[in-house]
């Protein structure tokens, strides 16, 4: 029986992968829930954000508050990267059956990491974790919590909380809403549905990017992480229920632990656990956790 | 033919039809009208199995086959047009109804045929009674409204069923156009003797050749009887008149 | 009545005249777009035909090598037993997986599809004893192919040619028999089912048993053509059966266009040889691809052969 704090501290592992994926597969499932379409890509914004994060890291240097403005450069850059793909491509694949946007998804995987490795090779990049969170941790029931983990696991339900309230509370949210559930209507009621859209994938490229940056101090930066992580997401967002936001958070959660402990106690079937898993909620209770349930 | 008996089915709390209860003798022609919203076409997918209910009883024929899904309820005999237009736009007008061919006589467990000319003699005469023979080459998709209609009628034909169920089949037709649908509708029920059923919004419609009416309101019966009976009925009247 | 040429024949004569030109390398270009037609026209039944679309469908791919790969070279078991082998393991695995799958639909179908798929792929990359785990099978053998030595003009041609000729063969039994299904009635109320699946319902049709049994279909294809490429690619490996292959397949589908059966196995023939091409300029092939994807979906959601055809009945039209 491994001892207490051993266990504390692989659960607090498991959570600070969670909050990263949390990040990161919201913005897949807001695209879902409104735009109703998997995007592929979604992994490479990731991707993006992490090289431009480091890229804008090499420009700025490492001083006092740096990796913050690195991090949301990065985050802002590879948003406008969502908007004018959404709005001059995208866009005009709304009408069409869904096998082709969602291959469309996958052009813009194959055309945005190659443009990654024109432009930074394939050889390991690798950020500094911001000065003032560096080198310190906090010990806790026997394990050790670096800060910069802690400000992850901090950050997750402050952005879903965050979001949340912006679902709820502002006129924006309710729009994002109401388009989720009835586009036309919305349209037909003056509501500038287009650019409603493209403020959409603005924002979840956004969460995209900024989870690729804020991960760079603690996973290489390198080709193939987009596809690595996005079937992450979608494993995440398949456990909580496509389209659904606190889905996604617990989806999140759950799956940072499974993978917490499923390494440590079957290391060699910790990639099988999770697809299993996958294909498990998919069998019996496809909509999730907490999506809506199909007709 | 059809006894539809205490048939309940809600959608998240909202009930969209309680406790109906429907009749249909053998080769008659019989309707289900009622205001927008009063559950009409709920019932019919109830009836043809696209929904279950959640209490209630279905027979067809004395057969009890409440809650079977549709292929079988198809294959006992019941047809059935839908209030959207229905049919598999990028098959041809002859593809079509011959696909019903194939299906209700069992080859579709055939790999080895070359499906192009099967059931030609059947899927032609069925064409022509239904006018569309000179169109039977067409790609469905590109028909009118009307065309596309009275193809869908033909496909439900193609099944041989004893009961048929017709979703609104005049809704978005022009007048002239729903005359000659009727027409072709009660023409067709006399030659094969089928029974009808079907839902209107029409009232001309339904008053000129339905012998037996039901009237829904929010989802529950609030009468039925002969046509005569029926427009004389004070709720009837209350609910569509809006008469005190 | 105008017979059509026979265009079968002629690509089947010249696929086989291919070991003539006495080029290794063309006889291994040519080997490799025939397997991978197969791959795509089996994965057509499914998406171009039945209207599902299938983002796993490596999965039996990989079983097929797998398959065939660990029966010859571990077992010995001759590949006239091996290859049909991969297609029943195949078909067999696609059932299990299928049935499961068919009760969902649209996303929630590609992502189970998806998630068969890598766990197929974890299979094979996990069990080392029998798959070979991460380094995978290499040095497949070839089958015995000495008494093709044996016939007239075949003399003087290598194993490869050799191997190659039988690919042809199966290739183009493989592609005729699915070309068969899908001219038959079974194939016509598959596309009912694309078409409409509601109104399949109510002609009669049990919309999930069909769906299956495509599911079952494709899969079995997808392997048989699996147990080729193993022996082909002297090796099998885990990414066989990894989800982006998987993409690789559907992009081939759909560049050669899903409405017209020999529409994949032009894609796979397409994109076979622009990567070729391409490759030898320029690492950035992915960027190439992706590129022309785009172009593709915007321009020619039909594909090559959905082009093609629309031209050719303008013509008709206008002459």
């Amino acid at each position: 029986m491994p001892d207490p704090s051993f266990i504390f501290a692989q659960s607090v592992s498991g959570l600070t992968a969670a909050m990263f994926l949390f990040l990161i597969a919201s913005g897949l499932s807001l695209i879902f829930g409104v735009l109703r379409v998997l995007n592929f890509a979604h992994g490479t914004f990731y991707m993006l954000g992490a090289y431009t994060a480091f890229q804008l890291a090499q420009w700025i240097g490492n001083g006092t508050g740096r990796f913050w403005l690195a991090a949301l450069g990065a985050a802002a850059a590879v948003a406008i990267l969502g908007g004018l793909v959404e709005r001059f491509l995208f866009r005009h694949l709304y009408g069409a059956e869904e096998l082709y946007q969602l291959l469309f998804t996958y052009a813009l995987v194959l055309v945005l990491s190659d443009a990654a490795k024109m432009i930074w090779g394939t050889q390991q990049k690798s950020v500094s974790a911001p000065p003032e969170l560096a080198g310190k941790a906090l010990s806790l029931f026997g394990a050790i919590i670096p800060y910069y983990n802690l400000f992850i696991i901090l950050l997750g339900p402050t952005i879903a909380l965050t979001f949340w309230l912006t679902l709820q509370r502002t006129r924006v949210g309710r729009f994002i809403r109401a388009a989720a559930l009835d586009r036309e209507t919305l349209g037909a009621l003056g509501v500038n549905v287009d650019a409603l859209y493209t403020w959409v994938f603005v924002l979840a490229s956004f969460l995209g990017g900024l989870g690729g940056a804020l991960i760079s101090p603690m996973r290489a930066t390198t080709p193939g992480m987009d596809t690595e992580i996005i079937v992450e997401a979608f494993v995440v967002v398949v456990i909580g229920g496509l389209g659904s936001f606190w889905g996604t958070f617990f989806g999140a959660l759950i799956y940072g632990q499974v993978l917490s402990f499923g390494i440590l106690f079957f290391p060699r079937f910790s990639i099988f656990a999770v697809f299993a898993l996958m294909a498990a909620v998919l069998m019996v209770r496809p909509w999730g956790l907490l999506g809506r349930p199909l007709k | 033919m059809l006894a539809v008996r205490g048939v309940r089915k809600s959608f998240d709390g909202f009930v969209a039809v309680s406790d109906a209860s429907v009749t249909v003798a053998k080769g008659q022609i019989a309707a289900i009208i009622g205001p927008n919203g009063a559950g009409k076409t709920t019932l019919f997918n109830l009836i043809t199995g696209h929904l279950q209910p959640e209490a209630g009883v279905v027979e067809l024929e004395g057969r009890d086959i409440t809650g079977l899904p549709p292929h079988d309820v198809c294959r006992l005999g019941m047809g059935r047009s839908f209030q959207r237009t229905n049919i598999f736009p990028k098959l041809t007008v002859f593809q079509n109804v011959q696909a019903a061919f194939l299906s209700h006589r069992g080859r579709g467990r055939d790999l080895w045929s070359r499906v192009d000319g099967l059931y030609r003699d059947e899927t032609d005469a069925l064409l022509a009674s239904l006018g569309l023979l000179e169109r039977a080459g067409e790609v469905s998709g590109f028909l009118s409204h009307g065309g596309q209609k009275q193809l869908e009628l033909g496909i439900a034909l193609a099944s041989e069923p004893s009961l048929l169920l017709l979703d609104e089949p005049t809704a978005g037709m022009s007048v002239t156009e729903t005359r000659e649908t009727i027409r072709l509708v009660e023409r067709i029920a006399r030659e094969r003797g089928l029974t009808l059923l079907f839902t209107e919004h029409d009232m001309e419609v339904v008053f000129s050749i339905a012998q037996k009416i039901t009237v829904l309101h929010q989802g529950r019966v609030i009468a039925e009887g002969a046509p005569a009976e029926v427009r004389a009925d004070p709720e009837v009247r209350r609910v569509y008149l809006g008469e005190r | 009545m105008t017979r059509r040429p026979p265009w079968e024949a002629l690509l089947l004569a010249a696929a086989l005249a291919v070991p003539a030109l006495g080029s290794r390398f063309y006889t291994f270009l040519a080997n490799d777009v025939l397997i991978w037609a197969l791959f795509a026209t089996s994965l057509n039944l499914l998406v171009g035909y039945t209207g599902l679309v299938s983002f796993g469908h490596a999965a039996y791919f990989g079983i097929g090598a797998y398959t065939t790969g660990i029966l010859m070279k571990k077992l010995g078991v001759p590949f006239l037993l091996a290859f049909p082998a991969a297609g029943v393991l195949a078909g067999a695995a696609a059932l299990l997986f299928g049935f499961f799958c068919v009760r969902l639909t649209r996303i929630y179908f590609a992502m189970l599809t998806l998630a068969f798929a890598q766990i197929v792929w974890a299979i094979c990359f996990k069990w080392n004893e029998v798959t070979g785990g991460e380094q995978g099978m290499p040095e497949i053998p070839y089958p015995s192919l000495d008494w093709m030595g044996r016939l007239p003009l075949l003399g003087e041609l290598r194993t490869s040619d050799h191997f190659y000729l039988v690919s042809v063969v199966l290739v183009a039994a493989c592609l005729g028999l699915l070309r068969r299904v899908v001219g038959s009635p079974f194939g016509r109320m598959l596309t009912t089912i694309r078409e409409n699946a509601e109104r399949a319902e109510f002609i009669g049709v049990n919309v999930r048993r069909y769906e299956l049994a495509a599911f079952v279909l494709a899969g079995a294809f997808a392997g048989l053509a699996g147990g080729l490429f193993g022996i082909f690619n002297r090796g099998v490996f885990p990414d066989f059966a990894y989800w982006t292959k998987s993409s690789e397949v559907l992009i081939m589908t759909l560049l050669g266009g899903m409405g017209v059966f020999y529409g994949p196995a032009l894609g796979a023939l397409v994109l076979i040889l622009l990567n070729q091409q391409i490759v030898s300029y320029t690492e950035y092939w992915p960027f190439v691809l992706g590129t022309i994807l785009i172009v593709l979906l915007f321009v020619f959601p039909g594909g090559l052969a959905g082009a093609a055809s629309t031209a050719v009945r303008r013509l008709r039209r206008a002459t």
